[in-house]
């Protein structure tokens, strides 16, 4: 009975969201790229997208807690292949993310997100219920997140290894911990922030210092952030109109159909446009916090819930970026940005949340 | 390997009491996630709430100035003809280097300065000045070194900032030729900025300065076009559009006549003063020098500092013109209007006598006449060709100065003519009412009899005088002096005279050019020239001696007497007699009366030509032809 199941369990309401948000993503990936070279992006993304369909079914059917026994090898492969991206990977603007596999060029540091969500949701699922994580729990734990990221950090993509960080820190919250390691785990992050900007690339010390002053240096790196706020309110209130952004066409806006995709979705569709699209994320991930309080069990809950905070990080540090409230980091908006990697991996985990979805009522 | 067996171990003793310790716990941290959400899609949206609801003018703007680049065309200025269409001001193509504001770097200055040969503070001081300008022009009239320099160093990687424009470079006489009249063109001023006739006007722009210039600056000046085109971010060009193009600004005709101007120029050269050449009939201003004068096309644009002190430091003062703004005591050239007063009010007739020893004692004062040996018994007539002190004071004295002051503020001295040119002075022509008000002081009738021969508090400018003597010449009717010849002519005042009275006058004025008086040097053969001398005493003061001055010579003459056609004055400063200054307008007038015969000679030369001039269609055929292909 595996596809009527499937039909009747399947969270519907989630994949419409998840389609609508690809739509305009790819709509807007077509606007923005409209007579320039990359102007096959949004076919590619279709491809993607469709390719995401595959793999969510696939994930669907395989039971969350087969995959969680699996993470001890599903964790060295990553970073078995994190080094081989090193060694052998390409270099695109300065930093060597992408490694390529049967023609397509693969970013491994995107599904390592959803290898860290199966880490944490194990481990911390492992732990006694009720109990508290002890200091050696909360070691164990950094440090096996710790290494993945500080590789992808080498690539260097700070962006992305930061993604990390809510996963683990939403997963060792939602396990319980003692008020007092709390306090001393934010006054060491403190006291580590300032030693911890040291070992910054200049181009990372000079995004965070655009975002704090972006008038600084207006033609050079402040250029990103303040060219982003001029197309978000060029947008006005209805928008300029699909292929009208004079921002995103003239070559203002950096990169327009991946990081800031979203600065000439508000260019083009305006104030109400942007309300359409932050509230499909916003449904997004409540359906996504939604399944985390159905499901079945604690394995299930960790899992939903990382997802959801992946994405909810995602969305505030891209789009805040693009009204200048968050510094530059690099990061892609979740569904919309053209890339494979990103889309893949977004839709392995939506595959995921369906996967414990499909079993809250198995026990 | 530890994790894996620890889990496997515990899986099945505790799944059901795992089950209800998640709900349970979760629950609250989920809904606390859930807040969280909200809070961030809040902080999120009220970002773009900032900018596309409450400020998307500000940002659009700042898109626009993005993507759109523009260039102004300049219009440019009308030209300004003489009364015959002769250019005087005309304006040449040149090129202009301009600074855009959006790709400007602050340290690219002193080299561009260092290469175009400006100074590094006025560039400075300029940028920093026209702060709202999107383009600063920074140097006109590019060589071609200049250009050359440029174009090599504009590319984006060195000075993107620049750009060559056309302007246009105003092209005035050489020498200062009628300079005053003219003005000049330079850059607005903040304090002209700061008026509320230039609110429409933006620092940079160009305006007229001085003179006609500045009276018809609205005429003269064009509208500006622009070249508008999309750039991407690279700074290349995407579109243009359609440029709007510059409106030329319209020519202006003056009522000056280069002929005469050039006489007057001619005969002002190296002397200080000035000449004023009118159409008492209308108004019209034939001719008009002053002297020192300026070369206005150091002024063009950006006129250098030093150049700039020189002229403003100039003790006499080359850019004042004496002929609107000089005002000095018209000396005896006041009295045919003492004697028009006296006839016209009654107090005297052309048989009234005088008694002339060489002086004589008013109101315990003794006045002296400029003949030490006297007029003996002395009429109107022989008064004025003689101009006998003592026979005006005599008049003033019968007249009072409040009688007097009315006949002669009807011939305009005490106001100002109203001239088409800025900063014109006044005149003063006292009065007991006008010594109260400047002076808070009464009028002593002792200070009449001064006054009763052009001296003490009466003071006029050339071109005042000019006026008013041009009205007197017609019988009494003031015209308001102009130069824009398609203006048509202001009757200002008409006295109602009486004719018998202006004869009188006149008929002296005849005399004294033509029946041996003061002004004989002015008298022109077949022409009946009218005139009067004055020779106008200055208040010595320490740095008029220092500056060597003496009494400065007047003239002032019309003609033809029966139908005058023309007024002249002429001023000469320290000219020490007016008869030194009446060769200068005789020169002017001969001038004006060769210039007309010459024209009707031509006239009836052209009429007889045109009538004995064979024409092709009155020929017989083959001849027409031949004529024809002659041609060809």
């Amino acid at each position: 009975m595996g596809a009527p199941r499937i039909a009747r369990t399947t969270d519907w309401y989630l994949l419409a969201i998840t389609l609508v948000i690809c739509s305009l993503g790819v709509l807007q990936i077509y606007s923005a790229t409209h007579a320039t070279k990359w102007e096959d992006a949004w076919w590619k993304q279709v491809v993607f997208v469709a390719g995401g369909l595959i793999l969510m079914w696939v994930v669907t059917q395989i039971d969350y807690h087969a995959l969680l026994g699996q993470v001890v090898p599903m964790y060295a492969l990553s970073i078995a292949l994190l080094l081989v991206t090193m060694v052998v990977g390409n270099k695109v603007f300065g930093s060597t993310r992408w490694i390529r596999v049967a023609g397509f060029t693969l970013q491994v540091s995107e599904f390592v997100k959803i290898v860290i969500i199966l880490l944490v949701a194990r481990f911390l699922s492992d732990l006694k219920a009720g109990q508290k994580l002890e200091w050696r729990d909360l070691a164990k734990l950094c440090a096996l997140v710790g290494v993945p990221m500080l590789l992808v950090m080498k690539e260097p993509d700070l962006g992305t290894s930061l993604t990390y960080i809510p996963i683990l820190v939403c997963g060792i919250l939602m396990a319980g911990l003692r008020w007092k390691y709390l306090l001393i785990v934010a006054a060491a992050l403190l006291i580590c922030l300032p030693i911890g900007y040291h070992f910054l690339k200049p181009y990372q010390k000079d995004r965070l210092a655009s975002f704090v002053d972006p008038e600084r240096d207006p033609k050079g790196t402040g250029f990103q952030v303040i060219q982003s706020r001029i197309a978000v309110g060029n947008g006005g209130m209805w928008g300029r109109g699909v292929t009208q952004g004079s921002q995103t066409h003239l070559g203002f806006l950096p990169v327009p159909q991946t990081d800031f995709i979203f600065s000439s979705f508000a260019e083009e569709h305006g104030f109400v446009g942007v309300v359409v699209a932050l509230v499909l994320y916003f449904l997004l991930i409540m359906q996504i916090v939604q399944n985390a309080q159905t499901a079945g069990d604690r394995e299930g809950v960790y899992i939903c819930m990382g997802i959801g905070a992946l994405v909810l990080f995602h969305v505030l540090v891209n789009v805040g970026m693009v009204v200048g409230r968050m510094p530059v980091a690099g990061i892609p908006l979740p569904l919309m940005s053209s890339g494979g990697s990103n889309v893949l991996s977004m839709f392995l985990m939506l595959g995921l949340v369906n996967s414990v979805r499909l079993r809250r009522l198995v026990s | 390997m530890a994790l894996v067996e620890s889990q496997r171990e515990r899986e099945e003793v505790s799944s059901e009491q795992l089950l209800q310790d998640s709900t349970k716990a979760a629950t609250a941290k989920i809904a606390v996630f859930q807040y969280i959400v909200v809070a961030v899609f809040i902080f999120l949206l009220s970002g773009f709430w900032t900018l596309q609801v409450q400020n998307p003018d500000y940002y659009s703007e700042a898109a626009e100035r993005n993507r759109i680049k523009s260039t102004p065309i300049l219009a440019p200025r009308g030209k300004i003809l003489d009364r015959d269409g002769r250019v005087i001001v005309d304006n040449k193509a040149s090129y202009s280097l301009l600074l855009n504001r959006d790709q400007l770097k602050w340290e690219h200055l002193p080299a561009i300065a260092d290469a175009l040969h400006l100074d590094y503070n006025d560039l400075a001081g300029k940028v920093r000045r026209m702060g709202s300008r999107p383009q600063i022009v920074i140097k006109d009239e590019l060589t071609p070194d200049d250009m050359s320099w440029v174009q090599s160093h504009r590319d984006t990687a060195t000075y993107p900032e620049m750009d060559i424009i056309n302007s246009w470079r105003r092209l005035y006489p050489q020498d200062g030729y009628a300079a005053h009249v003219i003005g000049y063109v330079g850059e607005i001023s903040d304090a002209e900025l700061d008026l509320p006739q230039f609110i429409e006007y933006h620092p940079g722009d160009v305006i007229g300065k001085d003179g006609i210039e500045r009276e018809y600056d609205s005429t003269l000046r064009g509208v500006d076009g622009e070249r508008r085109v999309l750039v991407d971010s690279m700074g290349r060009e995407r579109q243009v559009d359609k440029p709007k193009d510059a409106v030329a600004g319209k020519d202006l005709q003056l009522t000056l006549d280069l002929d005469l101007q050039s006489v007057a120029e001619l005969a002002m050269e190296g002397k200080r003063g000035a000449v004023v050449a009118l159409d008492p009939r209308n108004g019209q201003v034939l001719a008009m020098v002053s002297r020192p004068t300026f070369d206005p096309n150091k002024f063009t644009g950006r006129i250098s500092t030093k150049d700039w002190k020189e002229i403003v430091d100039d003790p006499y003062k080359p850019l004042m013109n004496r002929a609107t703004q000089a005002e000095f005591a018209p000396g005896s050239t006041f009295k045919p209007f003492v004697a028009l007063a006296g006839l016209e009010s009654g107090v005297i007739d052309d048989q009234t006598e005088f008694h002339c020893p060489g002086g004589a004692s008013f109101y315990g004062h003794y006045f002296a006449c400029w003949r030490k040996g006297g007029h003996g018994n002395i009429s109107l007539h022989r008064a004025i060709t003689q101009s006998c002190d003592v026979y005006f004071y005599n008049v003033g004295n019968r007249l009072g100065i409040d009688r007097l002051a009315h006949y002669t503020q009807l011939a305009g001295f005490g106001g100002k003519t109203g001239i088409d040119l800025p900063n014109e002075r006044e005149s003063t022509m006292p009065s007991t009412r006008w010594k109260l008000r400047t002076f808070r002081q009464k009028w002593y009738a002792g200070e009449t009899i001064s006054v009763a021969i052009g001296q003490g508090a009466v003071t006029v400018s050339p071109l005042e005088l000019a006026a008013a003597l041009g009205g007197l010449s017609i019988g009494g009717r003031w015209y308001r002096p102009h130069l824009l010849r398609d203006a048509k002519p202001v009757l200002t005042r008409d006295g109602h005279l009486n004719p018998q009275d202006v004869a009188e006058v006149v008929d002296g004025m005849y005399g004294v050019v033509n029946e041996g008086g003061t002004g004989h040097a002015a008298a022109l053969p077949n022409i009946e020239v009218c005139g009067k001398t004055g020779t106008a005493q200055l208040v010595s003061t320490e740095k008029m001696k220092s500056m060597h001055l003496k009494n400065n010579a007047w003239f002032e003459a019309f003609a033809p007497k029966g139908a005058p056609e023309i007024a002249v004055v002429a001023l000469f400063e320290s000219g020490e007699e007016g008869a030194n200054a009446a060769w200068i307008v005789r020169d002017v007038m001969k001038a004006y009366f060769d210039k007309k015969a010459r024209l009707a000679k031509e006239r009836t030369q052209l009429t007889r030509e045109f009538h004995t001039l064979t024409l092709p269609w009155a020929m017989p055929m083959p001849a027409a032809l031949a004529l024809g292909s002659g041609l060809n």
